[in-house]
């Protein structure tokens, strides 16, 4: 994406149409939740989109990412489809793990996502291992690892982030602070700066306003191009607000935060509002454009969810299915 | 035929594989021109240079997450990990991620992974470095678990484990390292779960793994001596498990002890000895035994630690009580 709009109207519409259809992802599925038709709970990435979008929006189908339990945010922009996600969430058949993983597991490798992940921090290792297979098999691809700041209090990260930098791997550290690890401020949980901790390794570190799309996606290409060229790997510190509390199930959140601070975020900072607002500034799109936007991603996240609801649950048969890989039977020698 | 060590037949098995194909690396501690303490992986590096004989730091979380990363992506990794102690430290990245993968993404995603590493005690290297925790593995769905007991096994085995598309652990017993074997010159695999009848017999079956099958051997050389038939079976893998060659073999015999270097308690020989309780009860003329490591962690002194770990004298004086019916407390 070029710094002048003009030329480049598509890929910022684009990207706008992104961010909607995360949020509007999100509020379905916490209807889902509170209409009790939902298994289990899950983490809303309301509020976030500017991260995934910004930096997802600056890589290639075969780039390769990592997302965490607050994942549906890092899924949408990869280009994932809403009909098996609604699937997966309500664990049906068409989902894109046939229902296995749910919410907090959704893998779609047909668009470079290699799944999200349920231990914090627990990816950092399969994003550094992708990006050394890419170097290893000569392709060009570059991962992204996605993660939050509670992941910072994890030992796997830093040892990870050591054997990257050592070998120079074509990986992107993106830690997304949304000032909170579940319930506590992450002032409370992480000592120092946070882009210190890959400076110690002689990681190149960034910090950028992860609520503003653009300058996300101006530093997102920037190093995704210059990961390529072999020049990884690098650490990026977004900041940013989650709107909902850790899951959906966390509704009073007096004890750890305002709403005045929840209130603030929302009507100052919103990436999308924001976006659309210099979108018509810039007399990209007007604003019935960007209606017309969101009345259609809401319009295709309700059908989705009216399919999913519909759709059938596997088979009992499966319980046992992709406990293994099936191996070829062992190749003649 | 010839003649060579296990740690050899080891080192022959990961070259013809990376010689076969590209896309397998081996990855861990000091596995490039230390080729490890125990020296398994000598000469490697200088075939296939640092690029797939990668040394890392000490961060075995760390090296075993990017093993799961790039086995996710296309590639085929090894993972060396130093001592079998050592997967206390790797849990998550094995149980939680390695196992999972597959299951979780509905099979859209594969992890051919080997993650080879050791096990064995009466090295008198103390609690942390002689454990044999094989057991802790093979209960978690979605990882494979093999057990060679020879240098032929060790070969044929880690040659499968490679072409699996699944995680894979692999237990070497570190003080087998030097011991020999007569190994095929030319190239052979061992399917998994196809127990081998490494002794046939007919009075009582003896069910050993790893190193244990050399005690069961040792006990059932004693045994006939006396004019008692001990059949000795070798699993090789534990997961997949070859039931039908173990209950066969009690079948046959009525009699069954089950040797392993795990601890005693909640572990293999549970395992084994409950399947043959639940399918062949009925066959049976004496209660099923199991002997392993003593529920203690393990001591350092010589005169502590041997006291362990199951003896073939022991195995043959337990099996002498099944066979003459005298068996009422054996614990």
């Amino acid at each position: 994406m070029t710094a002048d709009p003009k030329t480049n109207r598509q890929g910022y519409l684009r990207m706008y149409r992104q961010m909607v259809r995360i949020r509007v992802f999100e509020d379905n599925a916490n209807q889902l939740y509170l209409a009790a038709k939902m298994p289990g709970l899950t983490h809303m990435y309301s509020g976030q989109e500017a991260v995934a979008v910004g930096i997802c929006e600056a890589l290639r189908v075969d780039d390769k990412i990592t997302s965490t339990h607050r994942g549906h945010g890092h899924c949408v922009a990869k280009g994932a489809e809403f009909r098996p996600m609604f699937c997966e969430l309500l664990g049906k058949a068409e989902g894109y793990c046939r229902g296995k993983g749910g919410s907090m597991h959704i893998a779609d490798q047909d668009n470079g996502n290699l799944g999200a992940n349920a231990i914090v921090g627990g990816s950092a290792g399969i994003a550094t291992g992708a990006a050394l297979s890419a170097r290893r098999a000569g392709r060009d691809d570059v991962t992204v690892c996605f993660f939050g700041d509670g992941a910072l209090g994890q030992g796997l990260l830093y040892e990870v982030m050591n054997m990257a930098a050592l070998w120079r791997l074509p990986v992107i550290y993106a830690c997304e602070n949304n000032l909170y690890g579940e319930y506590t401020r992450v002032e409370e949980m992480a000592a120092g700066e946070l882009t210190a901790r890959a400076e110690a390794f002689g990681i190149e570190a960034h910090r950028v306003d992860g609520q503003d799309v653009l300058a996300v996606n101006r530093l997102a290409q920037d190093l995704v191009e210059r990961a390529r060229k072999g020049e990884g790997p690098f650490f990026v510190q977004l900041d940013t607000y989650r709107y909902h509390g850790h899951h959906v199930g966390d509704i009073n959140r007096g004890y750890y935060r305002s709403k005045d601070e929840e209130a603030l975020w929302k009507s100052e900072r919103d990436p999308i509002a924001n976006f659309g607002r210099w979108l018509s500034e810039q007399g990209i799109a007007g604003a019935d454009d960007l209606a017309a936007i969101d009345a259609e991603e809401r319009g295709a996240a309700e059908e989705a969810v009216a399919y999913a609801e519909a759709a059938a649950y596997p088979d009992a048969g499966e319980v046992a299915m992709h406990v293994h890989a099936q191996t070829p039977a062992l190749r003649a020698l | 035929m010839a003649e060579i060590t296990l740690a050899k037949a080891v080192n022959q098995a990961i070259a013809e594989e990376m010689r076969r194909d590209e896309t397998i690396f081996l990855i861990g501690e000091d596995v490039a021109e230390a080729g490890t303490p125990f020296k398994v992986l000598s000469g490697l590096v200088e075939e296939f240079g640092p690029e797939r004989i990668i040394d890392t730091p000490i961060s075995e979380p760390g090296f075993v997450g990017i093993a799961v990363g790039a086995a996710m992506t296309g590639s085929r990794p090894i993972v060396d990990l130093m001592f079998g102690d050592f997967l206390f430290l790797v849990m998550d990245q094995l149980c939680n991620q390695a196992a999972k993968t597959h299951y979780m993404s509905g099979g859209k995603l594969t992890v051919p992974m080997v993650l080879r590493t050791n096990l064995g005690a009466t090295r008198r290297s103390a609690a942390q470095h002689s454990q044999s925790l094989h057991t802790l593995v093979a209960h978690i769905p979605g990882l494979k678990v093999a057990l060679p007991s020879s240098a032929y096994e060790a070969k044929g085995l880690m040659k499968t484990a490679i072409r699996d598309d699944n995680p894979v652990v692999i237990f070497e017993d570190k003080l087998m390292y030097n011991d020999k074997a007569e190994v095929p010159d030319t190239e052979y695999l061992i399917e998994f779960g196809r127990a081998e009848i490494v002794r046939p017999g007919r009075d009582i079956t003896l069910i050993g793994t790893s190193s244990m099958v050399q005690v069961a051997l040792g006990a059932a050389e004693t045994l006939a001596r006396e004019g008692i038939s001990a059949e000795v079976i070798d699993p090789r893998t534990i997961v997949p498990l070859d039931e039908d060659t173990i209950l066969d073999s009690v079948r046959r015999t009525s009699r069954a002890i089950v040797i392993d270097e795990g601890h005693r308690s909640y572990g293999v020989t549970a395992e084994i000895a409950s399947r043959i309780g639940e399918k062949a009860f009925y066959h049976l003329d004496a209660p099923v035994q199991r002997m392993g490591a003593m529920d203690v962690p393990v001591p350092f002194s010589p005169a502590l630690e041997d006291l362990t770990v199951p003896t073939a004298e022991q195995v043959a004086e337990r099996a002498r009580l099944c066979v003459r019916g005298e068996v009422f407390d054996a614990a």
